[in-house]
């Protein structure tokens, strides 16, 4: 023991520990200075009154909303609340918006809003809609950006966290949502947890969009094996008709995943032939099963949002089904799988790997078309991982997760543990360039970057701990975003701001594809709400038994009508507002003293419904919440609430003195 | 008349057709509030808004100062020029088939006898317009009236006002050429006779 206790011995254990502390934390690299060619002030400047190169799309995680930015400012320019109620907009609760939020599970105010995805025709984004999916209680939402506002939400049944979602195939045909936890598929089926092999299953979702209407309607899924299923890619080109999973969790842990899922050396990629399984589908092998979910959309000849319930869904089991589906081994619980611009490569981010495995898409033809196969599960033939790999890219960093393409031969990749993104190439497969994140990389994005044609500029990395990066705000933070310049040899930093909720992942698209198409106004004529009026003439109260419907037109400055009376306790009353204004940007709002939801703004040419159950007699003011005018001020007015068995009339006015 | 000045004559008429179809006069303004501008068209049958939505934006703005609304039901003058303009073209038509000097006269004096009391009448509803506001606007400011320029530019408040010719005044222009000039060659295709 004496001995143990030398000098020398207590240095060297030292110094050991000492290495080893370093090493464990990291050494300080001051990369980002040694980067700082001091004209990034001037590489993100947008002048007043200019406009950014690019719209970017950044989801808000468990904000449920997806917020809507430029490129390279950095600036907000929009929150749309998607899966969240907004008490801002009133959006999720305002009558007409409500459906939207309706599932099988009843009315949910929330959820988490993972991947926005952009509609694609032939493999670039187009800019006609932007999708994003619901990873708690799996939906996947379309935005249409002539008004940058949710206008359809499709629920997914046999789906327990839709994380691989919402990817759009190359000219929009299909959007594809999976599992991330396996369910029993039985609509309410109560069996034990640890039957989980024996009763739990995956599935993959294929929704077909309208491509004049942009709707959704799931056009069948395909049972897999019980596995989490990650992330999801279609492919482009030669592979445009494949769709790639990750899978983690193929050992089928129910229990302690962090230890019982992290088992296994290699999970899966599984690729998926969409085009060859909607032929089989087409061809009667698939089988209807009952389902429960709801399809809510934005029904243009009514104006509002409707609520239609489901029950069935078309089921296409692989077993009956040979050809569609292959699971190709992938070192070690893979994270994202991103495929490159000519569609040739397959860039797995396995998360606890020491390598970025590429595969390669013509191997993997090849392997299929001479059976390389080691293994078989559920029907579904394994290839042989030296079949289909076609490198292996050494030192990436620690937890590789995500990859977008500069479409000049290089890969980008998040690597979130050693918080740093890494440039390699795709002729050599060697990193050739590293950059620091602050902190903590999820996604990245290259705008283009997951289509055919990136623009290769910029890079936008999102960052899941801001710590010292900002003016504290307490213990918990902002999420952050970095601006990198990839446009030379070496990425440059050129921006670090905070956004809102958590940015998940993002996209991005040229101005010119969205800006043309922007909606000033919703044309009144146009406005096919029951309940909207179109003239201010039209302006009145109705009584219908124990409901009052207020059909208030708003005008700068004033309501009509804005002294109402005769209402009585018990009554429902729903205010039914219509912005008569047609004129950009020329909003207004309506709030009412004691009301338990949320105010409403008004679009130019919008109509929105408030319910209010008043609880109190007395006199109840409202007023315009938007800084409508110079008048916004006097936009006001009143309410009488009379008790049930008072003999007040019911009358309304305006103007009259 | 020469065969020339007979069909400068008709195609001074018939020129007058256009006027149908192009605005031959245009106000815009702009505001802080307003940086792409707004404004209105005037036709001899006609006010619309440069976009879709103008003239609700104007009349909106206007209530604030207690101006009347724009509403081209309203305005006789719309329904009364078309038929000024469609008996000046009959006019143009007699002159050039009966080739009478004196009706051709008649006809140029007559243009300008109208262009000035049209312009007369555009000062007079733009004056009316300014003038006579509303006593319960909510916006009263002293001394201030907000007629609009007869032609040019005037701030009104926050909004700077232009008021110009618009492309169908050329034909307008064209038309009074075609006449001046057919009067002409029948003045020089006389002189050698004396």
């Amino acid at each position: 023991m004496t001995k143990l206790l030398t000098l020398k011995n207590i240095v060297v254990v030292t110094a050991v520990a000492v290495g080893a502390a370093l090493l464990l934390t990291g050494c300080p690299s001051g990369q980002g200075n040694l980067l700082d060619r001091g004209d990034a002030a001037q590489k993100t400047y947008v002048a007043p009154g200019e406009y950014d190169e690019f719209y970017a799309f950044f989801s808000g995680g468990y904000s449920g909303q997806l917020s809507v930015w430029g490129l390279p400012s950095g600036r907000m320019f929009k929150n749309i609340p998607v899966f969240s109620q907004d008490p801002e907009t009133g959006y999720g609760y305002y009558e007409e918006s409500k459906p939207l939020l309706e599932t099988s599970y009843g009315f949910i105010p929330w959820d988490d809003s993972h991947h926005p995805h952009l509609s694609q025709t032939e493999g670039v984004a187009d800019g006609r809609w932007i999708f994003i999916n619901a990873n708690n209680t799996p939906r996947i939402a379309r935005i249409d950006l002539e008004v940058f506002e949710t206008v359809e939400v499709l629920e997914l049944p046999n789906t327990g966290g839709n994380h691989a979602s919402s990817f759009v195939t190359t000219n929009t045909e299909y959007i594809v949502g999976a599992t991330r936890f396996s369910i029993p598929y039985e609509t309410d089926l109560d069996v034990p947890i640890d039957s989980y092999s024996e009763n739990f299953n995956g599935a993959f979702s294929l929704i077909k969009i309208d491509e004049n209407t942009g709707e959704m309607s799931l056009d069948f899924q395909i049972i897999v094996p019980p596995y989490n299923y990650d992330l999801a890619r279609p492919g482009k080109g030669p592979s445009a008709d494949w769709i790639f999973f990750t899978t983690y969790n193929t050992e089928e842990a129910h229990t302690l995943l962090e230890i019982n899922a992290s088992a296994y050396d290699k999970d899966y990629v599984a690729a998926l032939n969409w085009r060859k399984a909607a032929e089989y589908v087409r061809d009667g092998r698939a089988t209807m099963i009952d389902a429960e979910y709801y399809h809510n959309y934005y029904d243009k000849s009514q104006g509002m949002a409707v609520s239609q319930i489901k029950d069935q869904v078309l089921l296409l089991d692989p077993k009956d089904a040979p050809g569609i589906l292959y699971f190709m081994p992938t070192p070690k619980s893979p994270h994202g799988v991103d495929v490159d611009p000519t569609g040739e490569y397959l860039v797995a981010g396995g998360k606890l790997a020491t390598v970025i495995p590429v595969h390669s898409f013509s191997r993997m033809i090849d392997a299929i078309e001479n059976e390389r196969f080691i293994d078989e599960v559920d029907g579904i033939p394994v290839l042989d991982y030296d079949a289909t790999i076609v490198g292996e890219v050494e030192n990436p960093g620690l937890g590789p997760l995500h990859t977008e393409f500069d479409g000049n031969g290089y890969a980008y990749t998040s690597v979130y543990i050693s918080s740093e993104i890494v440039k390699w190439s795709l002729e050599t497969f060697e990193v050739v360039d590293r950059i620091d994140a602050y902190y903590s990389i999820g996604h990245l994005m290259i705008p283009g970057g997951d289509t055919v044609n990136p623009y290769g500029k910029y890079m936008v990395g999102l960052t899941k701990t801001a710590k010292d990066r900002y003016l504290p705000t307490g213990p918990k933070q902002n999420h952050p975003a970095q601006l990198y310049d990839i446009s030379g040899d070496r990425m440059q930093l050129l921006l670090d701001f905070p956004t809102i909720g958590e940015p998940h992942y993002a996209q991005a698209i040229s101005r010119d594809k969205i800006m043309p198409n922007a909606r000033r106004i919703y044309e009144l004529s146009d406005n096919n709400n029951p309940y909207a009026i179109k003239r201010v003439a039209d302006a009145r109260v109705e009584r219908e038994g124990d409901v009052v419907r207020v059909y208030m037109a708003n005008i700068r400055s004033h309501f009509r009508p804005d002294n109402i009376e005769g209402i009585k306790l018990g009554d429902t009353v729903y205010f039914h507002l219509t912005n008569l204004e047609q004129e950009w940007d020329v909003v207004h709002g309506f709030a009412i003293k004691g009301m338990n939801t949320a105010e409403v703004l008004l679009a130019p040419g919008q109509t929105k419904t408030l319910k209010w159950t008043p609880t109190r007699t007395g006199i109840y003011p409202f007023y315009c919440t938007a800084f409508c005018s110079a008048l916004h001020q006097e936009m006001q007015g009143y309410v009488r609430v009379s008790a049930a068995d008072s003999d007040v009339e019911l009358t309304w006015r305006t103007g009259d003195l | 008349m020469s065969i020339r000045a007979r069909l400068l004559i008709i195609l001074a008429g018939l020129i007058l057709i256009p006027l149908w179809y192009i605005p031959f006069w245009s106000i815009s303004m702009t505001a802080p509030q307003y940086p792409e501008g707004i404004g209105m068209y005037i036709s001899i049958n006609d006010i619309q808004g440069h976009n879709r939505h103008d003239l609700q934006s104007i009349n909106t703005l206007n209530h604030y100062i207690g101006m009347k609304e724009i509403h081209k039901e309203e305005i006789p003058e719309l329904r009364i020029i078309p038929w000024i303009v469609k008996a000046m073209i009959a006019f143009a038509l007699i002159v050039g088939l009966t080739g009478n000097q004196k009706l051709l006269i008649s006809w140029v004096v007559l243009f300008i006898v109208l262009s000035l009391a049209g312009i007369a009448d555009y000062w007079w509803w733009g004056y009316d317009y300014g003038h006579n506001l509303d006593p319960r606007a909510p916006i009263k400011v002293p001394g201030m009236s907000y007629q609009p320029p007869l032609i040019g530019t005037k701030q009104l408040l926050n909004i700077r006002a232009s008021s110009f010719p618009y492309w169908g005044s050329a034909f307008l222009a064209l038309s009074f050429g075609f006449a001046t000039a057919s009067a002409w060659l029948n003045k020089s295709a006389a002189r050698p006779q004396n």
